[in-house]
């Protein structure tokens, strides 16, 4: 698989008052993983070609993918294939976190690559979790309490239909060959 | 083709009425906004002014003001002629209480074509809620947005201005 047939779709950047060490821990440990990603523990082997999870609090696995970037405390990409339902038929995408160190603080900046015409329907499950766990992850690091939205968030309506149309015609056929 | 529009979302651990404080009263804006003080009283198409010390870099004009769920006013930019030519633009925060904290969406659009503050306010936005954000949940701004700061955000702003023309 090649990395440059990924295209930056969604972006999120935000600056957290701690050391690029301490921002790197957060981000590939469990510890942290399950106070600010939807109480979701990571699974990672630190090596390029290393396995990737996340696993729900019940013990399933709902985000599996390979580490394409292993570089601390500076870059992790992994790619990230959503195991659940329909969801599990759709081309991976690629996550990267790169972590700059800027005055004392930490630039972290967030993408999501695709690797096929991916409609906004289906990218605004991202759309709408990313600022969450990012604004989760800042406090958690900052004040030691991460948020935890009081309202149930789940997936958008609109998204879930979008991801059936799109396993049933497969439109990425055409760009994605594994 | 679609309109030019920045939105960025975070989510902080206040209340809407803090929130709303620290966005609209320029004892609070100076401590996430690189120094600068926002002054208006908040009536429909009243003027807002931002300040430091006795300069003003930006203005605008209140477009809609619903406390602590809309503000959105225009913004002319004034700082640099690159910008300066260009029509107001329109920035809007929503602000939703979801249990212990807010959602707070902003939106910034109404760009003219080929805007170059456009260009410019994507990398800003990002700095001044993460501080605004840290002020609010820690009680101190980002150190990346102190007054001393303000020169440096202008001249990024300016440069990637500049790259997108």
């Amino acid at each position: 698989m090649t990395e440059s047939k990924f295209v930056p779709k969604t972006i999120y950047v935000t600056y957290i008052a701690a050391t690029p060490e301490r921002v790197w821990a957060a981000l590939t440990g469990a510890e942290f993983t399950k106070q600010y990603f939807f109480g979701r523990d990571i699974e990672i082997e630190p090596k390029v070609g290393g396995s990737f999870a996340m696993r729900m609090p019940d013990g399933r696995f709902d985000i599996k993918g390979r580490v394409i970037e292993w570089d601390p405390p500076r870059r992790l990409a992994v790619t990230w294939g959503v195991a659940f339902e329909e969801f599990r038929a759709l081309p991976e995408s690629l996550v990267t976190y790169e972590i700059e160190p800027m005055g004392g603080s930490v630039k972290l900046t967030m993408t999501e690559a695709h690797q096929w015409d991916v409609p906004d329907a289906i990218l605004a499950g991202g759309r709408q979790g990313w600022p969450l766990i990012l604004s989760s992850l800042k406090s958690l690091l900052e004040t030691g309490k991460p948020i935890v939205v009081g309202v149930k968030v789940g997936p958008p309506k609109e998204m879930l239909e979008a991801v059936k149309d799109a396993v049933a015609k497969k439109p990425w056929r055409a760009a994605v060959t594994q | 083709m679609t309109e030019p529009k920045f939105v960025y979302v975070t989510y902080i651990a206040t209340t809407p009425e803090k929130l709303w404080q620290a966005l609209t009263e320029g004892a609070f804006t100076r401590q996430y906004w690189f120094g600068q003080t926002i002054e208006s009283d908040w009536t429909l198409g009243s003027r807002v002014v931002f300040r430091s010390g006795s300069d003003v870099h930006d203005y605008g004009e209140v477009l809609a003001c619903e406390p602590y769920t809309r503000l959105s006013y225009s913004w002319r930019v004034e700082f640099h002629e690159l910008f300066r030519h260009e029509k107001p633009s329109r920035v809007t925060f929503e602000l939703e209480a979801m249990g212990a904290e807010v959602k707070l969406t902003v939106t910034h659009d109404e760009f003219e074509p080929g805007s170059k503050v456009h260009a410019a306010v994507s990398n800003g936005w990002p700095l001044v809620l993460a501080s605004l954000k840290s002020l609010l949940e820690t009680g101190r701004g980002s150190t990346l947005t102190t007054p001393d700061k303000l020169c440096g955000a202008k001249e990024r702003a300016i440069a990637l201005a500049e790259d997108a023309a």
